[in-house]
């Protein structure tokens, strides 16, 4: 009978079983579509950290920022018999790579110290560069020939556009990222998070060689392919291999891959590092790991995932700020009206079956068997509920899945220097060169199994919030005052 | 069919024991501010078998007597036994197994469940009893056959006369096999055919040994009687000769 019961009150109470159905079901499927997009931007941000940082990166170590004036900045220097001089113009061509002007470097000598740390199971190093080629006409005297000198100078970053003409001349520069890195590495750093599309990886054996790897992308905008030479820094570097991202929607982290200590002799920078990127032994050390490396490196900033997170920017930061914000608070508003309307509608119910209750007192039922009674519609009102809004919450995500919204994602930090020279000219001023890796990144909202058990759980909690209120009201109904009330 | 198939506790009653004895009685409510004495000391003894009919002026105290006896609430002092329990201190699970099964109530406004069928309405009565699905419907074709309804049992409420719905809320007074079965105004929304029906269906159970206590309004009602009572200002009266 209790089940029956149950049945027949409910279907003789359609409009309040539906709103209270549906209620919860909205509720429940803002929870799952709004607990799915988090996990989906979640991704999105490991994504975006993963083409810059590689995966499995715990920590990274870098430099300190540079004072502002410190650090020079790309630079071209032309001796008086630099190009060919054809009347009154030269022509001029100068490849240099250069240290990000941004951020100092670190002695190689980190790398020894951070392996040596406790907890540290992998760590690897990199050095970011920029190569610049300078190329064009220019008056015979160049720059330098206004102020009488001998020699001249061309633009540094942050004058005037290094583009279009000077005094009669007409020149350009193009730009490219360049990482050195260690070619015996490639569980942790840059290199963990990319595949080989063509040709091979490097090795130890190329350790001083002259050649490289170049980012998929960047080799197809430039027609580059595997066997081709680049110049890099003057000196002609054999590309043997191409690699692309792990994930779809990313670009790797550098356009051109040399092996570190070519980087090194190439920038004329000696023997130092930009960037050690750091593999804990456990999520639980990296706490430790990270002071400890603050303590041995004084003068490094070392940092970890999460604060690496909080350098994701663009779309992709406002949908995780929608999201985390918004939505979340938008769940928890619903959920809690949708609840507060169950409790009223089953306590308003309670009060019009007061004849009712005292009546099946009357004949015997005890306030517990009431209780349950009241309970257990409840209850049902709240997996109905939670049904529909399962079916509603998983149609939501199949729309979002299908739908395909793509965030853009720029991710600064350690790494600075993405594919932002893809052969054009740089745009000039203080943004010559970027300092963000971009990407547009595909968001995915996944369905977890753990969605499932929120939805149930939600469910039977908006049940379980109404049932006791109205089975309190009903337990304390006295038998003979509710049949009193009607007499 | 009688009674007799159904309701051997009723016949297991022993005559010798009233099957109820209020000494003193009294009820008083709280009502806002002010306090009201419905029952101001009730005596009374009632037999088994007896069908007993309590008249009386409205808000005279017929139904706080009725709830009292029906083990619904207890008196505010005073003694009031059901056989040899004691119902004014008698704990709360007593009292509902004491509903659940020595009493039967039948309502003025019938009471019936409207979701339910008129067999699952007198089905409610024997939930709380520990019996298999087979033997409850057994009990609830028999109490419906009893009240001459063996062929409503499907039908709802809504579906039924007024006489047809008291019928079926008999049949879930008499289906637990009572003691007693309390009444109060069960013909009150009757017309008089169905009022005369209703009472020859009370006085035949009264006849197979249900104690019958019946409150009203109705003089036609209390003729039928073997004793009646009249309370006023919170005293009973005797008032059968």
């Amino acid at each position: 009978m209790y089940g029956t019961y149950l049945r027949r009150e409910l279907a003789g109470r359609k409009k309040q079983t539906m709103i209270v159905a549906i209620g919860l079901a909205i509720a429940i499927a803002l929870v799952i579509v709004v607990n799915a997009l988090t996990a989906g931007v979640r991704d999105a941000q490991a994504q975006a950290l993963e083409s810059v940082y590689g995966v499995g990166t715990d920590l990274t170590v870098t430099g300190a920022a540079a004072e502002p004036g410190e650090g020079g900045g790309q630079r071209f220097d032309f001796g008086s018999e630099d190009g060919a001089t054809e009347g009154d113009t030269t022509t001029l061509s100068q490849s240099t790579l250069m240290t990000d002007f941004m951020r100092g470097t670190l002695d190689a000598t980190v790398l020894d110290t951070v392996t040596a740390t406790d907890g540290v199971t992998a760590a690897s190093a990199a050095l970011s560069l920029t190569n610049s080629t300078f190329s064009g006409e220019l008056p015979s005297g160049g720059f330098g020939a206004q102020d009488g000198t001998a020699e001249g100078t061309a633009p540094t970053e942050g004058d005037a556009p290094p583009q279009g003409g000077a005094g009669g001349g007409s020149f350009g520069v193009e730009s490219f990222t360049v990482l050195g890195i260690d070619p015996a590495v490639t569980s942790v750093g840059p290199l963990a998070s990319v595949e080989i599309s063509d040709g091979r990886a490097l090795d130890s054996d190329d350790a001083g060689a002259l050649v490289a790897l170049v980012d998929a992308t960047y080799a197809s905008t430039n027609e580059i392919a595997v066997g081709d030479t680049i110049d890099v820094a003057g000196s002609d570097v054999e590309i043997v291999g191409i690699v692309a991202s792990t994930s779809d929607s990313a670009d790797t982290a550098a356009n051109v891959y040399l092996p570190l200590d070519t980087a090194q002799e190439l920038s004329g920078a000696g023997d130092v590092v930009s960037t050690v990127y750091v593999q804990a032994e456990s999520a639980a050390s990296i706490d430790a790991v990270q002071t400890a490396l603050a303590d041995e490196l004084p003068d490094a900033t070392v940092t970890s995932q999460s604060e690496l997170a909080s350098t994701v920017s663009g779309s992709l930061s406002s949908a995780t700020s929608l999201i985390t914000n918004l939505g979340t608070w938008l769940s928890i508003i619903v959920l809690a009206v949708a609840v507060l309307l169950s409790v009223l509608l089953t306590l308003s119910g309670v009060s019009r079956r007061t004849r009712e209750f005292g009546t099946l007192k009357a004949i015997g039922w005890s306030n517990g068997r009431v209780v349950r009674q009241v309970a257990g519609e409840s209850m049902v009102q709240g997996l109905i509920g939670g049904a529909v809004g399962l079916v509603l919450g998983i149609t939501g995500i199949v729309v979002i899945n299908l739908v395909k919204p793509t965030v853009a994602a720029a991710a600064a930090g350690a790494a600075e220097g993405g594919p932002g020279g893809t052969g054009g000219r740089p745009t000039g001023g203080g943004g010559m060169f970027q300092t963000q890796q971009a990407a547009d990144i595909v968001l995915q909202a996944p369905f977890t199994p753990w969605v499932l058990v929120a939805a149930v759980g939600l469910a039977v909690l908006g049940g379980l919030v109404a049932g006791a209120f109205g089975g309190w009201r009903a337990a304390r109904l006295s038998p003979a005052e509710a049949l009193r009330s009607v007499a | 069919m009688t009674i007799a198939d159904i309701a051997p506790t009723a016949n297991g009653t022993d005559a010798a024991v009233p099957i109820y004895r209020a000494q003193s009685v009294t009820r008083t409510y709280r009502q806002k501010a002010r306090t009201v004495k419905a029952l101001t000391g009730v005596d009374l003894t009632i037999d088994p078998g007896e069908f007993v009919t309590i008249q009386g002026p409205t808000g005279g105290g017929k139904s706080t007597l009725l709830q009292l006896l029906g083990a619904l609430d207890k008196p505010s002092s005073g003694s009031l036994k059901l056989g040899d329990i004691e119902l004014a201190s008698a704990s709360a699970r007593e009292l509902t197994r004491i509903r659940a099964q020595e009493i039967g109530f039948v309502f003025q406004g019938f009471n019936l469940i409207p979701t339910l069928t008129a067999a699952e309405n007198v089905n409610m009565a024997l939930e709380p009893a520990s019996l298999s699905r087979a033997e409850r419907s057994a009990r609830v074709a028999q109490a419906l056959a009893h009240v001459g309804l063996d062929d409503r049992g499907d039908h709802l409420p809504t579906e039924l006369s007024g006489g047809q719905q008291q019928r079926v809320a008999i049949a879930r007074a008499i289906v637990k096999r009572p003691r007693v079965l309390l009444a109060d105004e069960p013909t009150g929304n009757l017309d008089e055919s169905m009022r005369d029906e209703i009472l020859t269906l009370l006085e035949g159970l009264c006849a197979e040994g249900i104690t019958m206590i019946v409150v009203t309004h109705d003089s036609a009602v209390a003729r039928r009687a073997t004793r009646r009572l009249r309370l006023a200002k919170g005293t009973v009266q005797d008032i059968t000769r």
